[in-house]
């Protein structure tokens, strides 16, 4: 169980630092999915079913969809 | 392994606040803020984590068995979907600047300003 | 603050935090270790006292109920917020509505096909969370991002139809207040602010929990419609509304859009 926490962690800061780098705000919207979807396993590892499903529907859906509103609505990077 | 969980979340958190001065896009600095908001949830959790517990849930184990902190969990659960919206007041913020000014560089509006 | 002096402050900044911090962190409990004072008494009550199973949802709806109430209604204001926010600029005008033959017979087809199914999901998440992980918040944002496979199945006006704005902001006001008024009646019955006054059943029962499957059914149709409405403000921002100096502006956005898809 430590290992899977462990690798849950390393893959969490990685994800999140890539999503920092990403500059592209379009491709980020798809980095962030992907980080929110490694919180939810490092939360679901971390026996916390609860806080995995809320991160879950709302890091890897509803906010990377808000953002790439926004993005399509001011017309992507100049 | 006794801290790391505690300082993968300083990373976080100070990775967030290094895209959040550098960025050049509106949008991208709501997405390193909510990288850098993410650094809470994963301190909380890792406070309240008990090794080789279960989950703090009685639905199928036996009341008593050893579980890991619940109190974190309905702290980090009840933010996440509440940052979302709060999320969505910030990039209707940016919709907003666009529409006003045009941009969505944090310094052309800095140039716009003077 | 000009982009080179924001650097310099977070170079000064960043690493007086790393230490400080650092130290921070070697003073906390060691990770995965015994001392969870607060955990234990949250579980005892809620095992012992009000025969909640999923000890989360009875901190959250009960134990610590009215942190939820703060939670519930910072929601609310960020969405009238938003709301307020993305409200059409005068010289916008609805253009360049997506033509819904545009979506693959697949996509649509999955999109129709799961439907039924993630609003089933979110239903029971919410019905469920004294049982099971899960609860309003969860089960509301999964009915609402379900709701919204109807977009993905290409039927953006089906979905306008189904979920007018003016009953999504309904849903959520009644879903808010009635939180409140639960908590008033825990005052009335039982002496103090949404205190747990209804009988809290069987453990592992549906019926179980008391006030907190109520609490929790408050919450979902507040989160569910505040969801939408945050949706379906930036879906009409996105697709629907574009500035429009001249009317020819129409087939070109049709186009553009079609070029983004």
């Amino acid at each position: 169980m430590m290992l899977l926490i462990l690798l849950a962690l390393g893959l969490v800061a990685v994800t999140g630092t890539i999503v920092v780098l990403t500059r592209e705000p379009a491709c980020q919207a798809v980095t962030l999915s992907v980080f929110g979807l490694t919180l939810s396993i490092l939360f679901m590892t971390m026996q916390a079913p609860d806080v995995a499903l809320s991160q879950l529907a709302i890091g890897t859906a509803v906010v990377p969809l808000m953002i790439m509103l926004t993005i399509q609505k001011i017309g992507g990077p100049r | 392994m006794t801290t790391l969980p505690y300082l993968v979340a300083g990373w976080l958190f100070l990775v967030g606040c290094y895209g959040l001065v550098t960025s050049r896009n509106l949008v991208h600095t709501v997405a390193c803020l909510t990288v850098a908001q993410s650094a809470t949830y994963v301190l909380l959790l890792a406070v309240g984590f008990r090794s080789g517990a279960t989950a703090p849930v009685f639905a199928d184990v036996p009341v008593g068995t050893r579980v890991v902190d619940p109190v974190v969990q309905a702290l980090s659960l009840t933010d996440i979907v509440v940052s979302a919206t709060v999320t969505a007041v910030l990039l209707a913020l940016t919709i907003q600047i666009h529409k006003r000014h045009g941009t969505v560089d944090p310094d052309e509006l800095r140039a716009l300003r003077d | 603050m000009t982009h080179r002096w924001r650097l310099v402050l977070f170079v000064v900044a960043a690493p007086a935090f790393a230490v400080l911090f650092f130290l921070a962190a070697r003073g906390l409990p060691v990770f995965g270790s015994e001392f969870h004072p607060y955990g234990d008494r949250a579980v005892e009550i809620a095992t012992r006292q009000r025969t909640t199973a999923n000890v989360v949802s009875s901190v959250n709806f009960d134990q610590r109920a009215i942190d939820t109430l703060g939670e519930e209604f910072i929601l609310f204001g960020s969405v009238i917020g938003t709301i307020v926010l993305l409200r059409p600029a005068p010289e916008e005008r609805e253009v360049g509505r997506r033509p819904a033959g545009g979506v693959l017979p697949t996509t649509r087809l999955a999109g129709y096909l799961l439907l039924p199914v993630s609003v089933l999901v979110g239903l029971y998440v919410i019905a469920h969370g004294q049982l099971s992980p899960g609860g309003g918040f969860q089960g509301g944002v999964v009915l609402a991002t379900g709701w919204h496979l109807l977009y993905v199945a290409g039927r953006y006006a089906a979905l306008r139809r189904a979920a007018p704005p003016t009953v999504m902001e309904i849903i959520e006001s009644v879903g808010a207040a009635a939180f409140a008024a639960v908590g008033l009646a825990g005052l009335v019955i039982g002496g103090a602010f949404l205190v747990n006054f209804l009988p809290v059943g069987t453990f592992n029962d549906l019926i179980s929990g008391g006030t907190v499957p109520v609490l929790n059914g408050a919450v979902g149709m507040a989160v569910a419609a505040a969801i939408v409405l945050l949706l379906s403000g930036f879906l009409e921002q996105a697709v629907v509304l574009r500035r429009s100096p001249e009317p020819r502006v129409d087939s070109s956005i049709v186009a553009r859009s079609k070029e983004h898809r």
